[in-house]
């Protein structure tokens, strides 16, 4: 037990320096850091509204949390989460558009397209680096900005006449609830959750628990111990990528199926796939650390939305304080070497 | 008498272990004291002590008579202690003067003054006959060489007392010779020496006196010239230690390993291993000797799969593995112990039981139906770990904090515990102290008393010597003589080594 705790000292020192730091901001600028804050919690669990909404936008956290934590755990560094998300929102709503079939298969094969989608997008730097040794990085960057464009031509040009959204997924592929939306007073919760959790389970299974992940973590660890142990390399490589591809496509499927029901040109990224690695980060690339990090950012970002409303405070600063608990995660060292200090001094 | 250094009573703890207690070194002026022990014995941390990078928490730490405080490497610096690291600190594409200067440039109006630099450095490397030019870039030079840079470093610096770690770790025989003799002229020149070793045979070639530890207890110091190796090996372990390897006569039967007319390229493309040939039974050590970079890591990557050959045949008991996926080949029994065992051995974040089942994760009764059956897993490791000695605090440990003693016993353990019928062991003592030599030469014979065939490939002559059944001599990619170790002697292999034919070097013809 204590194990565990004192794995979560750092982050939690994190969390609480974010804030800190984040109420003086609000200070110097003139604001009431208590009301600010105590808006922010409104607007996370204030009531069953704003619980719903907050479990809706920490759903495609978890996923694309979980597709950079799954990257980094085998050496990888997928930074593409964000455009094969976005292949993933269009491929799982061309889906739900295209087919007409019963439910018990629309809504499986849509999810399924979707992470089929954000696989094949991850499965390009993969094989790159398999078989080239290009950097990942540098090609899964440059694919975000074609999975942009390209989802954008495809809306625009293929799926729609010169429109701006597509049309909305037939209701049998969609994972919006009736049951959730009235427990939580009508919020845009849905099914998605389930999905992530799943997802969670997949994860912490694979690597902890087979033989796949045994090879995949070792290849990350030391490429030639692994081939000299009669593993293949280029194989792991491509099938990590393909792994955390399908996450990242998962978390697009959620935004298609569940929340919006339809995907739109985009003038931009939609920042989820980088905000994955903030995710990762903080989590300890573990699964359930994915998971308490989705809860923290995406329950910042739901409650960030009440503060103008409730007391004019921009919701700007929320992103600040995210920025900050990235800021201190990153140098824990630091946070280590006071908490190792402060520990001394008790003595 | 007079000391230049004194480190008195000295301890230093680390959360959960003492790494040195109450140990006392004192270095008189002008000769070359060895620090004795085996790895993990202490060494490493008393002289980071000694160069600031540690504080101690107990004694005390006197330079030419004056107590000091040694709280950073500057400070040692200025006392006059230069290190020089087992492991060097060259920044490759710079020259030598580059080097040298590094972070004490000398400079004209802001621009740094090379010329005189280098003039400089001349001149010391001059003074102390180490040869090395001040221009030439470190990547082009030998490691001995580059240990020379690092050697002139310390001088340039005003070193008065230098630390040496591990010095003849990395070299060959030839450039061991050269060390010695450059650490005499040290010596001549006024200088005092600390050098760290757990290799008995140098101390008592070039050192005065010798202070061991063991297990973080200084255990005393001795004049080189009222001992013997015996003596010493037995005060550093703790126990006597045998030195000529007991075995019986080998009794060689069918043919496991027979290589024909082997080609294997390296990395840059140059013809590495040519035309080789090479037989190995079973019942036998084959022991390979020759220089290092003459095609023997090559030969062993080719074996075990992890590099491709372009002619040739390799035949394990009687089938073709030659360019085969190294899985096929550990499956077709071959055991193999890596040259390098940090970079092909062992998965270092990895726990010793995951280590230990590097090979056969993915086979019953480790894994069914793609699901690791970690209860086996770590059963299995815990019965190795017991039979192979292997020192660690639990099979969940990671395999990175052991010493590399026991991760190389880990290693012999997994590889041997495969019963393969071919066991390749190369350089398997690198880097390892008496005790664990002793443990892994009488697991070798085992092997071949058991009826396995085994390939010794090995740098150092006296463990060729001593553990083969036949000596097979590799130069240049080829093996050019097969010898009796019965009825060789070192300086015969010596020769042959360097490329000078058999019949030359006297002896009688049976290539």
């Amino acid at each position: 037990m204590s194990k565990y705790l004192s794995k979560l000292t750092s982050p939690l020192i994190a969390v609480i320096l974010g804030l800190v730091v984040g109420a003086i901001i609000m200070l110097v600028s003139g604001y009431d850091p208590v009301a600010g804050y105590g808006s922010m919690v409104n607007g996370i669990i204030g009531d069953s509204y704003y619980v719903g909404e907050s479990v809706r936008t920490i759903i495609p956290y978890i996923l694309a949390g979980l597709a950079v934590a799954f990257a980094f755990r085998t050496g990888l560094f997928n930074i593409g989460v964000e455009g094969q998300l976005i292949v993933g929102w269009l491929a799982a709503v061309w889906v739900g558009i295209a087919f007409d079939l019963p439910r018990i298969i629309h809504l499986p094969l849509a999810i399924l397209a979707g992470a089929a989608a954000g696989a094949l997008w991850a499965f390009i730097p993969g094989y790159l680096k398999a078989k080239f040794r290009v950097h990942e990085v540098i090609v899964s960057i440059m694919l975000n900005y074609t999975a942009l464009y390209v989802t954008n031509y495809l809306i625009r040009n293929v799926m729609t006449d010169k429109l701006d959204k597509t049309e909305r997924i037939a209701d049998t592929a969609s994972l919006r609830s009736p049951f959730f939306e009235s427990i939580t007073d009508f919020s845009r919760m849905h099914w998605g959750i389930v999905v992530a959790i799943i997802c969670v389970i997949i994860m912490w299974f694979l690597l902890e628990r087979t033989k796949t992940g045994f090879e995949l973590k070792a290849v990350g660890f030391n490429q030639h111990a692994s081939e000299y142990a009669g593993m293949s390399v280029n194989k792991n490589i491509i099938l990590s990528m393909v792994i955390s591809g399908a996450f990242a496509g998962l978390a697009g499927a959620m935004e298609g199926l569940g929340t919006f029901g339809y995907a739109a040109v985009k003038g931009g990224f939609t920042g989820m796939g980088f905000d994955g690695i903030a995710v990762a980060l903080l989590g300890a690339n573990t699964a359930i650390g994915v998971v308490l990090a989705a809860l923290l950012f995406g329950g910042l970002k739901a409650g960030a939305l009440n503060m103008p409303l409730e007391t004019g405070i921009p919701s700007e600063i929320v992103d600040i304080v995210i920025a900050l608990i990235i800021f201190f995660v990153a140098s824990s060292y630091f946070i280590r070497w006071i908490a190792a200090r402060f520990k001394k001094g008790v003595k | 008498m007079e000391y230049v250094i004194e480190m008195l009573n000295i301890r230093k703890e680390f959360p959960g272990i003492v790494a040195n207690d109450n140990v006392t070194l004192q270095v008189k002026k002008g000769e070359i004291h060895a620090l004795l022990g085996e790895n993990g014995a202490g060494k490493s941390t008393l002289m980071n002590v000694l160069f600031g990078l540690y504080q101690p928490e107990q004694g005390e730490i006197r330079v030419n008579g004056k107590p000091v405080k040694i709280t950073s490497p500057n400070i040692a610096n200025d006392l006059g202690i230069g290190m020089v690291h087992q492991h060097f600190m060259l920044v490759d594409p710079f020259t030598v003067t580059e080097n040298i200067i590094l972070g004490k440039e000398p400079s004209k109006a802001g621009k740094i003054d090379l010329k005189e630099a280098s003039e400089e450095v001349r001149k010391l490397s001059e003074q102390y006959q180490l040869r090395v030019d001040p221009y030439a870039k470190i990547a082009d030079i030998s490691i001995g060489m580059q240990q020379r840079v690092e050697i002139l470093k310390t001088l340039y610096r005003g070193a008065e007392i230098l630390i040496f770690d591990e010095p003849t770790a990395v070299l060959t025989p030839q450039e061991i010779k050269e060390l010695i003799y450059i650490m005499k002229a040290l010596i001549k020149e006024g200088k005092s020496i600390i050098l760290i070793t757990h290799k008995l045979k140098e101390i008592m070639e070039v050192c005065d006196r010798v202070t061991v530890i063991r297990k973080g207890q200084g255990i005393g110091t001795v004049n080189v010239n009222e001992t013997n190796p015996n003596e010493l090996a037995s005060l550093m372990v703790g126990r006597e230690v045998l030195f000529k390897t007991e075995k019986t006569a080998a009794t060689p039967s069918d043919v496991v390993l027979e290589v024909q007319e082997l080609e294997v390229k390296d990395s840059r493309g140059v013809s590495a291993v040519r035309n080789l040939d090479l037989t190995v039974r079973a019942g036998e050590i084959v022991g390979i000797a020759g220089v290092d970079g003459n095609g023997q890591s090559e030969l062993i990557e080719a074996l075990a799969g992890l590099r491709k050959t372009t002619a040739g045949s390799i035949m394990l008991n009687g089938n073709e593995i030659r360019n085969l996926k190294p899985r096929k080949i550990t499956e077709a029994g071959v055991g193999h112990i890596p040259e390098d065992r940090h970079k092909h051995g062992l998965v270092l974040d990895y726990s010793i039981g995951e280590n230990i089942v590097l090979q056969t994760y993915y086979q019953r009764p480790f894994s069914k139906a793609g699901i690791l059956n970690s209860k086996k897993i770590f059963e299995k490791a815990r019965s190795l770990i017991k039979s192979y000695d292997v020192r660690t605090p639990s099979e969940y440990t990671p395999a990175r904090a052991l010493s590399g003693g026991n991760q190389q016993k880990a290693i012999i353990g997994r590889e041997v515990d495969r019963n393969p019928d071919l066991l390749i062991a190369a350089q398997p003592t690198r880097g390892l102290d008496v005790g664990a030599i002793e443990f892994i030469h009488k697991r070798l014979i085992e092997q071949r008393d058991a009826g396995k065939a085994v390939l010794l490939i090995s740098f150092e002559l006296e463990e060729i010597m001593n553990v083969s059944d036949r000596i097979a001599v590799i130069y240049e990619g080829e093996i050019v003589a097969i010898v009796d170790p019965k009825e060789t002697t070192e300086q015969e292999l010596g020769l042959l080594m360097a490329g000078s034919k058999r019949t030359e070097a006297g002896g009688k013809q049976n290539v």
